[in-house]
């Protein structure tokens, strides 16, 4: 019964599209149609539906990290970790959670209320609203706006404003040195984060995260942007930690030096609102390191030559629906890979010193990323197929 | 394709993301136990009685690189579009930005020399 009515809405999705890969808005609005909406109705009742799911798929991955975090972190330390709550300890996080909820919210008497409250809000919105331009799929994508990729550079320097005005309302030393440095990292390690980025838009004539993915298609791996922009790989990996506060750069809330940084007035549902945002940004950026160098969706092996091989037409129906959930499953998975080399590269580097931390930033990365830049751009002229036309 | 296409999706995925931190505040204010007492409302400082207020003298390096970031910040931002267009542009492009981006890297190095991007 699922499997026809699947069926029966990628045969409909192929009637109603061109382009290769399931269009679920399409055979939606089509469904719809025949049910005597409008279209502009149909568009309304579908919006909700992808936004929905995809901040469902957001916390469940930020649960899942929280897990592999504690569960990695024993292994690395030769604990256990948690294992009492749920099978191999599954449900910890989700305890952990619940017991956020039931915290009291205390606002220290010499401190803003309403700064301290705007705050985590102002961190946690802008790192969700990310995930508008994160593709898992030709179509399944909450919107391909145009300018996609640069939507989530200029909503993460919200973040930033965020952190520096929890830090100020806390009223207290620590959160507000704590605050300060984890502004001056964002902003120090955004440029070459953009600069690293505009190698590969530039590779693919598009600011749109599906075009970037749609650019690294053809030949399986081998047309992945890591082998074409292993600098920029690299510049953009270590920005993005640097952007989540992870060690190596987790400077803001270096307990040994400020307790918890910005944090440390914090309990209850703000303080889980600031564990949510860091965890999120962790998961979007290892998306988008995906997306943006790993081939997002793709599969190693070009889908065409599999289907070839079982005798079957791209565009056929059942082809599909494999393709797409594959397709899921691909970026979930290199995400993840990143996320797990996230937290084994927490549990065994140190943490730098923030002039270290300054010079690696605007000394190394920014100039190092200039040069990525102007070498891209000279091998697009040099040689237009390779790099984009 | 119409350049402003799928922001009606920005928007309300906007007011959903917004929708979650202030039903999480809302569920806490709820569900937790209320008792205003004096000292827990008191400042942390690793158990002592605070001294002073925050309004402390902090390190004028965090301006300085603030400043400067604002200088690389708009540069990116100019050449997102550059990026974005190149493969139409071709040569004079290239050259124009390799003006532009030197431009910068003496600002870069002048900023260096100058010490703006030393801590201590």
């Amino acid at each position: 019964m699922v499997t026809s009515t699947i069926s029966s809405f990628a045969a409909v999705a192929t009637a109603a599209t061109v382009s290769p890969g399931l269009d679920l808005e399409a055979s939606f609005t089509d469904v719809m149609q025949g049910l005597g909406l409008s279209a502009g109705a149909a568009r309304l009742l579908w919006l909700p539906l992808p936004m929905l799911l995809v901040l469902v798929a957001a916390v469940v991955g930020v649960l899942v990290s929280v897990w592999l975090e504690r569960k990695i972190s024993a292994a690395v330390q030769q604990r256990i970790g948690p294992e009492y709550a749920g099978a191999l300890g599954v449900l910890q996080p989700i305890a952990d959670g619940l017991k956020l909820v039931f915290k009291e919210d205390i606002i220290p008497a010499r401190a803003d209320g309403l700064l301290f409250t705007i705050g985590p809000v102002l961190v946690v919105i802008p790192v969700i609203l990310s995930w508008l331009v994160v593709p898992f799929g030709q179509h399944l994508v909450i919107s391909n706006v145009g300018i996609g990729i640069f939507l989530w550079i200029s909503l993460s320097s919200i973040q930033p404003i965020g952190l520096l005005m929890s830090g100020y309302a806390s009223n207290n030393k620590y959160s507000l040195l704590g605050g300060l440095r984890a502004a001056a990292q964002s902003i120090s390690y955004e440029i070459p984060l953009a600069l690293a980025v505009l190698a590969v838009v530039m590779m693919s004539n598009s600011l749109s995260t599906v075009d970037i993915v749609d650019q690294q298609t053809g030949a399986g791996i081998l047309s992945w942007n890591i082998w074409r922009q292993p600098v920029g790989f690299l510049i953009f990996w270590i920005c993005a930690l640097a952007e989540c506060e992870r060690l190596p750069f987790d400077l803001p809330e270096a307990e040994e030096e400020l307790v918890a940084g910005y944090q440390t007035e914090y309990s209850g549902m703000k303080f889980a609102l600031f564990y949510l945002g860091s965890y999120i940004n962790l998961v979007l950026s290892a998306l988008l390191v995906s997306v943006l160098y790993l081939g997002g969706w793709g599969f190693p092996v070009p889908v065409e030559w599999l289907a070839g091989a079982i005798g079957q037409s791209v565009d056929a129906p059942v082809v599909q629906v494999i393709t797409g959930a594959t397709g899921i499953v691909m970026t979930v998975l290199k995400a993840y890979l990143l996320v797990f080399l996230a937290i084994l590269l927490r549990w065994t580097t140190p943490r730098v010193r923030i002039d270290q931390l300054l010079d690696l930033g605007w000394k190394f990365l920014l100039p190092i990323a200039l040069v990525n830049l102007l070498v891209t751009a000279a091998l697009k002229l040099a040689f237009p197929m390779a790099f984009g036309g | 394709m119409f350049v402003l296409s799928g922001y009606d999706a920005f928007l309300g995925f906007l007011l959903i993301s917004a929708a979650v931190p202030v039903l999480a505040l809302v569920a806490n204010k709820v569900l937790s136990p209320k008792s205003r007492q004096g000292e827990r409302e008191l400042t942390y400082e690793s158990g002592m009685e605070p001294m002073g207020g925050a309004w402390i003298q902090f390190n004028i390096r965090y301006y300085m690189f603030a400043l400067v970031f604002v200088v690389f910040d708009v540069e990116t931002v100019f050449l997102y579009p550059w990026a974005v267009a190149f493969h139409r542009l071709g040569l004079l492009a290239f050259i124009e930005a390799l003006i532009f981006i030197s431009i910068l890297v003496v600002a870069l190095a002048y900023a260096w020399r100058k010490g703006a991007l030393e801590w201590s």
